[in-house]
C-alpha cells in the first residue's frame, strides 16, 4: 500500500469464535461462526458483504467454498493463500476494492477445526520436491534451522527464547479467550520435550481451533458503526522465498522490507507505535521480527527479549494476548494480529488493554518465514 | 519429442547413475539449485549441466526428534556447495547432533525415501 491509500479504509468490526476446541465444528463451521461475531460486532448482516476475502488450510478453492457456505454472492473475492499472512496481506487488497469501488463492505475471515479434527497442522500444500525426501518435520524443521543459524551468528541463547514464550504466557495469563493461562517458568521451556533442536515443544505454538473475521469499510463511512473505527495507515509485503532451502539468509526475513514500506505508507516509524502483534509460530519469530522491524538492530533480539522486557510490565508490549504461543494458533494466526491489535485501539482488548493506543503493528507470517505482511493501525487520532 | 528431458529429469537421471549435476547459467555463470529451466539469478534460459565439486559446509542443522520405535532421531540440514548452491540434506556417518554449522562436508549419492538422493558426510582431514 502507498500513502495515498494511508487511511482510506478502516476496521468497523471484529469476531472470533471456537478457540480452543470446538468439538463437532469443521473448519468451515467455525470460520461462518466468526464472520456472524465480526459483523455483529459492526452491526451489520451477511447480505451487506460484497468483497469477501479468505483463505483455508484445507481446499484449493476456499474462497467460493465460504462464499456458497455463507449464501453470499460477493463481487470481489480474494483468497490468495501465502500462509499465515494472508490475512495481513488482505489489508491490502481489501483496502484497495473498497478505494477503487470494486466492494462497500469487505470480510476477512478464517477458520479451522485442526486440533479436534487431527491434533496436528492440517495443510492442502505439498511438500517441496527437493526438500521431502529429508523428511523435515514441518514447519518447525525450518524454524528451528532459522534458530539455529541466529544463535551461530548472534549468541542467541536458548534462555532468550525461552523468555519469548515466558512473556507470551504473562499476557496470556490475563486473557480469558487465551487457551494456555497457566504459569510458564524459563525452566519448563528448557525442561520440555525438544521436538527439533534447538525447540522444545514449549517454543512452539498451539495446536487450537479457532477462527476470526475483521469487517472493513470506507473510512468516509467508517464513524457510521457501532464501534470506534481503526484505520488501515500502511500495510505491505514482501515475499522472498518458499523452501526454507532457498532462503538467502536465515537470519533476515523480508519483514525488513514489508515494514519498512509499511512504515513509510503510514508516516510513522517504530518508536511511534503503542501495541505490536507479531506472528509467533516459533519463539525465534518474535526475535527476527523485532529486529527485522527495527524494535531493535539484527542480532540484538535475543538480548531484547531477556527477562520479561516484552512481557506485561516490560519495555515494549509485544502480543498482548498471548500470541500464537498461548493465546490460539488455528493452523494460521495471522488474523488474530489484526484483531488484536485493533481492540488495542478500541479499548476492548480481552486481557490487558494497554492505555490509550493510537497506534499499532500487526505482522503476518507466512510459509516457512517466506512470506512478510505488515499493518500499521491507528485511531481517528492518526488521521 | 519423447526423448526430451526436463531439468528435474536430468537431475534425477544423473542421480541413478551415482552423478551430481548442478545446472549452470551459461549467460551469468551462476549455479542454482533446484534445477529449473531458466537462471534464478540473471534469468537466462541457457542452463548447462556440471559435475558437482561435492565439497560444502553445513549452513545451519536441526535434528528432528522421533521416537526410538519409529526409527529415533535424524538430522535435516542445509548444506552450501562450494559452486555457492544450498540444498537440504542430512549428513550421516556421525551422531544427529554431532553435525554443527560451519563443518565442512563431502556429498555422495545415497539414497533417502526409496530413492537416490544427495547425502553428506564428514570431510575427511
Amino acid at each position: 500500500m502507498t500513502a495515498e491509500l494511508r487511511g482510506k479504509s478502516a476496521i468497523v468490526g471484529t469476531g472470533h469464535a471456537g478457540f480452543g476446541e470446538a468439538h463437532g465444528l469443521t473448519a468451515y463451521d467455525v470460520m461462518a461462526q466468526s464472520a456472524l461475531a465480526a459483523l455483529g460486532d459492526a452491526g451489520l448482516n451477511l447480505s451487506d458483504v460484497d468483497g469477501l476475502f479468505c483463505t483455508m488450510m484445507e481446499d484449493s478453492m476456499p474462497a467460493l467454498m465460504a462464499a456458497e457456505y455463507l449464501g453470499i454472492q460477493p463481487r470481489f473475492i480474494d483468497g490468495t493463500m501465502s500462509g499465515g499472512s494472508s490475512f495481513v496481506n488482505y489489508l491490502t487488497s481489501a483496502t484497495m476494492a473498497l478505494d477503487a469501488g470494486l466492494c462497500d463492505v469487505a470480510l476477512i475471515v478464517y477458520g479451522s477445526n485442526q486440533r479436534t479434527a487431527s491434533g496436528r497442522l492440517v495443510t492442502a500444500s505439498r511438500p517441496p520436491a527437493y526438500e521431502a525426501p529429508y523428511n523435515p518435520r514441518y514447519p518447525i524443521s525450518a524454524y528451528a534451522m532459522a534458530a539455529a543459524r541466529h544463535m551461530h551468528e548472534y549468541g542467541t541463547t536458548r534462555e532468550q527464547l525461552a523468555d519469548v514464550a515466558v512473556a507470551a504466557r504473562a499476557w496470556a495469563h490475563h486473557n480469558p479467550e487465551a487457551f494456555e493461562r497457566g504459569p510458564l517458568t524459563r525452566e519448563d521451556v528448557l525442561g520440555a520435550r525438544m521436538v527439533g533442536d534447538p525447540l522444545t515443544v514449549r517454543d512452539c505454538c498451539l495446536v487450537t481451533d479457532g477462527g476470526g473475521a475483521i469487517v472493513l469499510v470506507r473510512a468516509d463511512r467508517a464513524r457510521d458503526f457501532p464501534k470506534a473505527p481503526v484505520y488501515v495507515l500502511g500495510s505491505a509485503a514482501e515475499s522472498s522465498h518458499r523452501q526454507i532451502s532457498q532462503m538467502k539468509e536465515f537470519t533476515v526475513t523480508a519483514a525488513r522490507d514489508s515494514g519498512a514500506r509499511a512504515f513509510a505508507a503510514a508516516g510513522v516509524t517504530a518508536a511511534d507505535i503503542q501495541a505490536i502483534e507479531l506472528y509467533d509460530a516459533f519463539t525465534i519469530n518474535t526475535i527476527l521480527f523485532l529486529e527485522d522491524l527495527g524494535f531493535c538492530a539484527k542480532g540484538e533480539g535475543g538480548a531484547f527479549v531477556e527477562g520479561g522486557r516484552i512481557a506485561p510490565g516490560g519495555v515494549l508490549p509485544v502480543n498482548t494476548n498471548g500470541g500464537g504461543l498461548s493465546c490460539v494458533h488455528p493452523g494460521m494466526y495471522g488474523i488474530f494480529t489484526v484483531i488484536e491489535a485493533a481492540r488495542q485501539i478500541r479499548g476492548d482488548a480481552p486481557g490487558i488493554q494497554l492505555k490509550d493506543v493510537d497506534l499499532a503493528l500487526a505482522h503476518g507470517n507466512g510459509g516457512v518465514l517466506s512470506s512478510q505482511v505488515t499493518a500499521i493501525l491507528g485511531s481517528q487520532n492518526t488521521l | 519429442m519423447p526423448d526430451a528431458k526436463g531439468p528435474d529429469q536430468i537431475f534425477q537421471g544423473a542421480l541413478t547413475k551415482g552423478e551430481i549435476l548442478l545446472p549452470k547459467c551459461e549467460d551469468c555463470g551462476a549455479y542454482h539449485f533446484f534445477p529449473r529451466v531458466l537462471c534464478p539469478h540473471c534469468h537466462g534460459a541457457a542452463i548447462s549441466w556440471k559435475q558437482a565439486t561435492g565439497k560444502g559446509r553445513v549452513h545451519t542443522t536441526t535434528v528432528v526428534r522421533r521416537k526410538p520405535e519409529w526409527g529415533g532421531d535424524y538430522n535435516v540440514c542445509v548444506v552450501e556447495l562450494d559452486e555457492g548452491v544450498r540444498m537440504m540434506s542430512r549428513v550421516e556417518g556421525i551422531a544427529p547432533g554431532e553435525v554443527a554449522i560451519d563443518m565442512a562436508v563431502t556429498a555422495f549419492v545415497g539414497e533417502a525415501e526409496g530413492a537416490p538422493a544427495v547425502l553428506f558426510k564428514p570431510s575427511e582431514g
